[in-house]
């Protein structure tokens, strides 16, 4: 196996990928219907990242109280939309986390 | 004292830049087991030290890495490495249109950086900046500030897993990935104002279980789409 080979390939791809659009981003003039449909993006891919993180950290469905990360994103989510604030959410969501899987 | 108050608000290009390293900190603390795991790793998948580094130098995308490891280990054919790579790294391109807006405007040579690290984490930091409602001309430093110190991490946690991997009690059980998950989760929040993202929100997270079994992060974009158009969907119905 070509080690060199591999790795430029992966750099071509990954980067074609991330970067035309981009380049040609003072060029490209999106459709406000189209802009109103990227406002969804972050919160649907933030979503789709994180759900499975805590419901299914071992490629399984684990609906119980012996699963921390449940109990740690329910507390993040109470707090956060509670107080609003990132960075308590952050603190208190991994303290509980923590806290629950010492308990356990 | 009010002309010394403007100056105290007021951004520079430093203290965006500085702002976006504060304000990826805890991606960069969630990253940190998964850089050192994919350091572990990489010899016993067949990959040199030097390829591993000039993996996470080059590539620099970490699920891709991970798979293309897997892949490598597995005997997989070369282009088909590659191709998976291609697939699994998919999802960057939802990032980089919903960047259009914000960047378009940039010189040329600003897109290069933006492009090249872009990640999940950098992504999610930077569209949440750029969506402040603060007339600040300087958010692309905020981004630089973030992707920055997000790459320079996972240089370093690639290092010290291939090099001290070995002494090192098993990273993934240590729980900081989970800082990625409260982080996430602290900023969907502000974005929950109305029902289309409450729908949307709520598709994108049942598709991505429905959907977590699909190979190579496939099931995450079919999620994100679903709960766009399902975000839609009820704005129209809403509007009629």
């Amino acid at each position: 196996m070509n080690e060199f080979l591999l790795i430029t390939g992966m750099v071509i791809v990954t980067f074609l990928i991330r970067y035309p659009v981009l380049a040609m981003s003072g060029r490209l003039q999106l459709a406000p219907w189209f802009l109103q449909l990227l406002r969804f993006v972050p919160p649907t891919v933030l979503t789709a990242i994180v759900v499975p993180a805590v419901l299914m950290p071992n490629d399984q469905l684990w609906l119980d109280f012996s699963n921390a990360r449940l109990i740690g994103a329910i507390a993040a989510v109470g707090i956060g939309v509670w107080r609003k604030n990132l960075l308590l959410t952050i603190v208190i969501g991994m303290l509980v986390f923590f806290i629950w899987q010492w308990l356990l | 004292m009010e002309l010394s108050q403007r100056q105290f608000s007021r951004k520079t290009a430093q203290s965006e830049f500085w702002a976006g390293c504060r304000a990826i900190i805890p991606l960069v603390v969630g990253a940190i087991p998964f850089g050192i795991i994919f350091g572990t790793l990489a010899a016993s998948s067949g990959l040199s030290h030097a390829g591993a580094m000039a993996m996470s130098a080059f590539v620099f995308a970490g699920s891709s890495q991970f798979i293309a490891l897997g892949l490598l280990s597995a005997g997989t054919a070369l282009p088909l490495i590659i191709l998976t790579t291609f697939v699994v790294n998919l999802r960057h391109l939802l990032y980089a249109v919903s960047l259009v807006p914000y960047v378009r405007d940039l010189p040329q040579v600003w897109k290069l950086p933006i492009g090249f690290w872009l990640t999940d984490e950098a992504f999610a930091v930077a569209i949440a900046r750029y969506h402040q409602p603060d007339p600040s001309p300087y958010k692309h430093w905020f981004y630089l500030g973030a992707a920055f110190f997000m790459y320079a991490n996972w240089q370093l946690c690639t290092w010290v897993g291939l090099t001290v991997g070995q002494w090192i009690p098993n990273a993934a059980d240590w729980g900081l990935d989970f800082a990625m998950s409260v982080t996430f989760i602290g900023m969907i929040i502000p974005y929950l104002i109305n029902h289309s993202m409450f729908a949307a929100v709520l598709v994108a997270g049942l598709v991505s279980l429905l959907a977590h079994g699909w190979p190579h992060q496939l099931g995450l974009i079919v999620a994100a789409i679903a709960g766009i158009a399902t975000g839609a969907l009820v704005e129209q119905i809403k509007k009629a």
